[in-house]
């Protein structure tokens, strides 16, 4: 059978988030109680968790994880590492071994920063010369596969079970302002770890649940700027659609989501004029990043999180508020999970984004 | 001569009432009257299969087959060739033909492609329930994204075409076509909300009023062009070859210049109007460069400007040169492109189908990260709706279509436009013909034509899941071939079926 990358997977899933405005710690097993409600949305193929503000005492150095299906790889891709950046620590990610979590790949931890004579050479800023490294890993180095690389967050994932996958990985040992979950069903066997979600490149960590028809379309469009999409997932492209989107082209997460949820042409003309201009110069100027079919997708980023449909809201998505905590989820009852008694609960309508920040004045 | 005619007309004598209408309506001489035997008399020789006659004929009595003769079969040697043989022993000359290749052992690579459907993991979209977006737009877009001093986004898009359905009408000259085929096209797009091209043959006056409709043509002959012409339009078209004819000029006998197409030519009456094979000031990439900034010039940048090309072997590479010459759409016109008049042996034998071409054109500019700076119109044998949302998903941002649209108004393919005798009275300048085609009537015929295309492409798109035209676009995993070579497939940038 067939790697994920080699052929195009489609799955269905179930998402989740919590969001502490007030920059408080939530523990990892939080996440993990609320998505395990969700057993049934999940297939055991593909679980996963991204936490934020998990790794202070190393925040100002690139948290890369890396999966090696061999020691070989794991040399190579170190002495790529060495010679690319500083690497002020590192470390085997203490896992728990548990039944139903098998086959496990060498899991390896990194802290790094780049080499400073490295960067000038290369003309690019601090986080491009970073992705263009770990980017290059998982395309030139055999067996070595780079799953999160932002600062102070980290991305933990495995085929198995969500539930399963947070035992797995110890989530109980880590606690973070912002976590999203996610439980893959795919209509196929894949068996590879990389394949899990949530997916991430630097800080920007997607989880999905949907199948997008626009799928190649806007690979192929997001290949144009020099991403390789390797794994042909729809999480994959939709990641290096928000990349390219605010690291490049400097757009707000809510101008993205007018981007890849647009509003129909027959909405915009409802709009005052302002806004009509400014939506239809989005649709227009990024025609190729539409993404149509169904999605609902959490996006995570330092100090924030976005939660977005599709524009005909072809996926379920809840949101509940509770103090300070945002929820998100595929289903209010994972909510109601982690936290029964909600200020408010609401169901965004499609393309309609909800993003929530870190309160003024919160340091993380 | 009669005994070697392609086609024969025939009479069922028991229905035909003596109406001789079929005389009337037969412009090629083919069917006339005995006054004396009180019957009809077939020129069998004349008749082009144009289904004139058939169509008028008030009782069913007509009807045309070939010529049951047959010539010694042999597969070499074929009835084909040998005609050919004898006509150019006879005259001298060069072969001529109309319309479209119809060269059988070139692939129609649409007819392998099938498209894909939704089930179950994500869901089709209904079209009579949900809005189904087919709004196209053709134009470069800029490098990046600006703000202002305000942070606000400044609308940094430069000017562009803006159509309801992504189907454009062909290039068709006044002179190739009547005038009334160009209002019958310029109000239909108007209706349709796209855009008709007047071709090579200048702009009648008439038809200035349609200006938010129109693309105007620069060829080489530079026949009726002048300001007010380039600033009659939306977009403007840099012609350089044509998918019937690459690398071969056109020539309008003096014949057809006469009245208004001669002014409207500024070519004087009876005087034959040559299109030469290049433009005399483009022989290499660099002067285009220059023509398209001459007339972006002459018009303010407020429009568009348009570079159409056959499709031949490197068009790749010439598509990149055109995307970095500082146009803003490149017209490609396939190996199957029509035509009013081209010599027989380039029609059949030079060029690139559209589906390959548009295919390497997309992936190249990609690979050069240009494919944003510039869109992409594939023309040249685009017969119905699928074939249509093929030529998106392979890349192109839009299709025109010359043929079919000329069906809508009463074309039957006989292929004898370069006669000037178009019963239909479609590619003809005589004023009696001319008077068969009404312009509103025609127009109402391609509205419905594109109309109903439109509709199947929203169908085929809801199945797909899709619900606006952009997500279409380079959408090659919508595509899956049969019936193909590996490379073609490569080429294609297609899976197989099943994979």
């Amino acid at each position: 059978m067939k790697k994920e990358g080699e052929v195009r997977i489609p799955s269905g899933c179930a998402v989740c988030g919590i969001f502490a405005r007030d920059g408080r710690s939530i523990n990892g097993e939080v996440i993990a109680r609320s998505i395990a409600l969700m057993r049934n949305r999940s297939n055991g193929l593909g679980g996963g968790f991204a936490g934020y503000g998990i790794y202070p005492q190393y925040k100002d150095y690139y948290a890369v994880h890396i999966f090696y299906d061999s020691l070989k790889s794991r040399e190579e891709c170190e002495r790529f590492l060495d010679s690319h950046f500083d690497i002020i620590n590192l470390s085997k990610i203490p896992v728990r071994q548990i039944e139903s979590i098998t086959d496990a790949p060498l899991i390896w931890r990194y802290f790094v920063s780049p080499l400073v004579h490295k960067i000038q050479d290369s003309q690019l800023d601090e986080n491009e010369y970073t992705a263009r490294c770990m980017i290059r890993i998982n395309n030139q180095i055999d067996g070595a596969y780079v799953f999160s690389c932002g600062k102070n967050m980290g991305v933990f994932k495995a085929v198995g079970y969500p539930e399963d996958v947070a035992r797995f990985y110890r989530l109980e040992d880590y606690s973070g302002y912002a976590w999203t979950a996610h439980g893959r069903y795919p209509t196929n066997t894949p068996g590879w770890w990389g394949g899990a979600h949530p997916f991430a490149l630097l800080d920007l960590s997607v989880v999905h649940n949907g199948e997008i028809s626009s799928y190649d379309a806007n690979r192929r469009a997001v290949e144009m700027y020099g991403y390789s999409c390797n794994l042909l997932t729809d999480t994959e492209v939709i990641t290096y659609i928000l990349d390219y989107l605010t690291r490049k082209e400097g757009l707000t997460l809510e101008e993205c989501a007018n981007v890849i949820a647009a509003p129909f042409w027959s909405t915009i003309a409802l709009k005052d004029r302002d806004e009509a201009d400014r939506l239809s110069y989005l649709r227009k100027m990024y025609s190729s990043f539409l993404i149509t079919g169904p999605f609902s997708i959490l996006v995570g980023f330092t100090g924030g999180m976005m939660a977005l449909n599709d524009r005909l809201k072809l996926r379920s998505l809840v949101v509940g508020e509770k103090g300070s905590t945002t929820y998100f989820s595929s289903e209010e009852a994972a909510i109601r999970a982690v936290e029964p008694e909600l200020d408010r609960v609401w169901a965004p309508a499609g393309g309609q984004p909800v993003i929530v920040t870190l309160d003024e004045g919160v340091c993380v | 001569m009669n005994n070697f005619s392609r086609f024969r007309i025939n009479l069922r004598k028991e229905d035909c009432i003596s109406c001789r209408s079929c005389v009337k309506q037969c412009s090629f001489n083919a069917i006339s009257w005995n006054e004396e035997t009180k019957s009809l008399v077939f020129n069998h020789a004349g008749c082009t299969d144009c289904q004139r006659c058939v169509s008028f004929c008030p009782r069913g009595a007509l009807f045309i087959t070939r010529n049951e003769n047959t010539f010694a079969p042999h597969s070499l040697y074929t009835e084909k060739v040998l005609r050919e043989l004898f006509i150019q022993s006879e005259t001298g000359g060069v072969l001529l033909s109309s319309m479209g290749s119809p060269a059988e052992k070139v692939p129609v690579y649409f007819d392998h492609l099938l498209l894909n459907a939704s089930q179950v993991t994500n869901p089709s979209i209904d079209p009579l329930r949900e809005p189904m977006e087919t709004r196209t737009f053709l134009g470069r877009r800029p490098a990046h994204a600006q703000r202002g001093t305000d942070g606000k986004l400044v609308n940094n898009l430069l000017p562009h075409l803006d159509l309801q359905t992504p189907i454009l009408f062909s290039a068709m000259s006044y002179g190739a076509v009547s005038l009334n085929v160009q209002k019958a096209l310029a109000r239909a797009a108007e209706k349709l909300g796209t855009y008709f091209n007047c071709g090579e043959g200048g702009l009648h006056e008439s038809l200035y009023r349609y200006s938010a409709n129109t693309i105007v043509q620069v060829a080489s002959g530079r026949f009726g062009v002048h300001e007010t012409y380039l600033n009659s339009a939306s977009a403007i078209e840099i012609k350089i070859g044509q998918g019937a004819k690459p690398g071969i000029g056109g020539h309008l006998t003096g014949a057809k210049i006469i009245g208004d197409v001669s002014a409207t030519r500024m070519v004087p009456e009876g005087v034959d109007a040559i299109s030469p094979a290049p433009h005399h000031d483009i022989y290499s990439i660099e002067d285009l460069r220059q023509l398209v900034s001459s007339l972006k010039e002459a018009t303010g940048y407020r429009k568009p400007v348009i570079v159409k090309v056959a499709a031949v072997h490197n068009i790749a590479p010439i598509a990149s040169g055109i995307a970095r010459s500082g146009a803003d759409i490149i017209a490609i016109d396939g190996f199957r492109g029509g035509t009013g008049a081209a010599p027989m042996r380039i029609r059949d034998n030079v060029g690139l189908p559209i589906e390959l071409a548009v295919a390497v054109v997309d992936q190249r500019l990609r690979d050069e990260r240009i494919r944003n700076q510039v869109s992409i119109i594939a023309s040249g044998g685009i017969r119905c709706s699928t074939d249509v949302v093929k030529a998106l998903a392979l890349g192109a941002d839009a299709v025109s279509i010359g043929t079919a649209a000329l069906c809508a108004l009463g074309c039957h393919l006989c292929a004898s436009c370069s006669s000037g005798k178009c019963a239909w009275g479609l590619a003809t300048q005589n004023p009696e013909l001319v008077k068969r085609l009404d312009p509103d009537q025609g127009a109402d015929n391609l509205v419905r034509l594109v109309s109903a295309w439109t509709r199947e492409i929203k169908e085929i798109m809801g199945g797909m899941g899709i619900n606006s035209i952009e997500a279409l676009k380079g959408n090659r995993l919508a595509l899956r071939a049969v019936g193909l070579n590996e490379k073609e497939l490569e080429i294609l940038g297609v899976r197989y079926g099943g994979e």
